[in-house]
């Protein structure tokens, strides 16, 4: 399988001096649903920039298919398509302008452009509403229409800054849903994110930045396996003042409920044979915070701390 | 050209005519309305009282200058204030992203420029037709004028909006250089009006030569050389086009 993304030694040193990127080394096969986390400022836009060609780089390679931004440019984009973490469209110009444009840019003749604006709007929910000028459009349709947008050249690798930023829970899993299809059709996805049940749900590898430096590079289940303890919450019908669950850390919580750690080698069984043993009834139980989260957060402060 | 670049570059060329066709009250409308001003006040009240201008009547001398002064207002405006808009809006990224090369966008955006500023302009004559009957010594040397003029302006716009940070920077030029030269540039009077010192000193104002070669299109007549007119066009359009390559191969004001 090829290497739809070869980022080698990419260093970004903004004119104020600011060091964005201190030596970023990734790769990212054909076909990945590849996720790039971190921390705001970590560098993950200014990564996305350079390999778009919107930050010129200080020093380092970044090869898109095998073609280098450097030598090869044009080749280069054309395997691209970015996804912006802000709008960046003419808010005064209509979709099917905004999409066909967009193809003409890329060569693509105004007839292929307008099957290719039909396809796209349709399955993004948008063709009803092509002829709308964007301004319209309320913040989820202005995100699909970019995703729209970058796919009128059909692109092989499909990068997306916090695609669904601000988007309301049913049309973000809609969203997902559309990716997870191009992605299946062969397209490969670099998504960053702040929604990390988003990373965890769609993503196969992750590499997380901070500082500008990658501080972990794995497949998301690898990561997972890392969580060494939960902690879930559990309702309970009563919570008796004389509560025993021995072996386990537990705090009481408002109302009837309890959040209890649990080492991964402990299991859950034990909890509730000792709850059921003290005939006491568990109405409900969750995870108390997202397994990934609690992940990055370790390894972002066990960064800084080693960095310190 | 390949034809990818082609479809490129019509793209960008549709993109900007839409633009400025889309917001025709804002861009044709005041033109128009401004020159038959001046038609009216300098032209047929004024002009009356002026008398000849070189063997002219003072409105069919000031005709040429004033249908040039929309041109070179309208080619500039219209590229400044898009591709300003473009840069804050931040949609010259698609522009970016894509594999345009540089000297494509550059034409692009001055190809807009240059289609404002020639139907600003068709539309002045038109409009002029209503006053003083034009007359044509050499219809290519129009063309060829009016070509040159709206590309040299259209490439300075598109450098002051590389270098405008906010909306007020795409206004300065023109307030404070543009509009002095143009109204020194020989559109009301003859250079040989002035003192010897004056002409002299009007003879470093390149709209000058573009007003006096546009004029010798229609009346064949013109205060300076022909050829050194389109020379000094010619060659400003070679600078301005190779300083506005590096702006934008450089990433001034667009990459980080």
């Amino acid at each position: 399988m090829s290497i739809a993304l070869d980022i080698a030694g990419l260093h970004k040193v903004y004119r104020s001096g600011t060091v964005a990127l201190a030596g970023i080394d990734l790769q990212v096969k054909q076909g990945d649903f590849f996720a790039l986390l971190g921390p705001n400022g970590a560098g993950k836009s200014t990564t996305i920039g350079v390999i778009s060609s919107l930050v010129n780089k200080t020093q380092g390679k970044v090869q898109v298919f095998g073609h280098d931004i450097d030598t090869d440019l044009e080749a280069a984009k054309s395997q691209l398509g970015l996804v912006p973490q802000e709008f960046n469209f003419n808010q005064f110009e209509t979709l099917l302008q905004i999409v066909v444009n967009q193809a003409g840019y890329y060569g693509i003749p105004k007839t292929i452009a307008l099957q290719r604006a039909e396809k796209y709007l349709s399955q993004l929910g948008l063709w009803e509403k092509r002829n709308a000028r964007a301004r319209e459009l309320s913040g989820g349709m202005k995100r699909r229409l970019m995703i729209a947008r970058a796919l009128m050249h059909e692109p092989r690798l499909l990068i997306l800054d916090e695609p669904t930023a601000g988007v309301d829970i049913e049309l973000r899993r809609s969203m997902w849903e559309f990716l997870r299809t191009i992605n299946q059709q062969g397209v490969t996805i670099i998504l960053t994110t702040h929604y990390l049940e988003e990373a965890e749900m769609l993503c196969r590898n992750i590499a997380i930045i901070d500082k500008g430096l990658i501080i972990e590079n794995t497949s998301m289940k690898a990561l997972l396996a890392k969580l060494g303890k939960e902690t879930f919450i559990l309702d309970l019908d009563v919570l008796p003042s004389a509560l025993q669950l021995e072996g386990f850390q537990w705090r009481a919580l408002e109302g009837q409920s309890i959040e209890v750690d649990v080492e991964k080698a402990q299991g859950l069984n034990p909890i509730f044979s000792q709850l059921t043993a003290q005939q006491i009834k568990v109405l409900s139980m969750r995870n108390k915070a997202n397994r990934l989260e609690e992940l990055f957060v370790n390894l972002v402060e066990h960064g800084r701390g080693a960095s310190a | 050209m390949n034809r990818r670049y082609l479809v490129a570059f019509k793209s960008i060329l549709d993109k900007e005519i839409t633009r400025f066709m889309r917001i025709w009250v804002q861009t044709l409308v005041p033109p128009a309305i401004t020159m038959s001003l001046y038609f009216v006040i300098f032209g047929s009240l004024i002009g009356s009282r002026i008398g000849d201008m070189n063997g002219f009547s003072y409105m069919e001398f000031i005709v040429p200058g004033l249908i040039m002064m929309s041109v070179i207002t309208n080619s500039y405006a219209n590229v400044a204030s898009s591709f300003f808009s473009a840069k804050f809006q931040r949609n010259v990224e698609e522009l970016l992203v894509a594999p345009v090369p540089n000297y494509l966008i550059v034409l692009g955006y001055v190809g807009g420029g240059m289609a404002r500023g020639m139907l600003v302009g068709l539309i002045v004559t038109l409009l002029s037709l209503f006053f003083v009957t034009i007359q044509i010594h050499n219809l290519a040397i129009i063309v060829l004028t009016v070509v040159l003029t709206s590309m040299l302006f259209s490439l300075g716009g598109l450098i002051n909006a590389v270098y405008a940070k906010t909306f007020d920077d795409i206004s300065i030029i023109p307030t404070f250089v543009l509009t002095p030269l143009t109204y020194l540039g020989g559109v009301f009077y003859s250079l040989t009006l002035l003192p010897g010192f004056w002409q002299q000193v009007a003879a470093l104002n390149p709209i000058v030569y573009m007003v006096n070669a546009f004029r010798y299109g229609f009346l064949g007549y013109t205060d300076v050389s022909l050829w050194l007119a389109l020379a000094v066009v010619v060659s400003f359009i070679v600078v301005l086009f190779s300083y506005a390559m590096y702006l934008i191969n450089k990433g001034i004001g667009l990459r980080s």
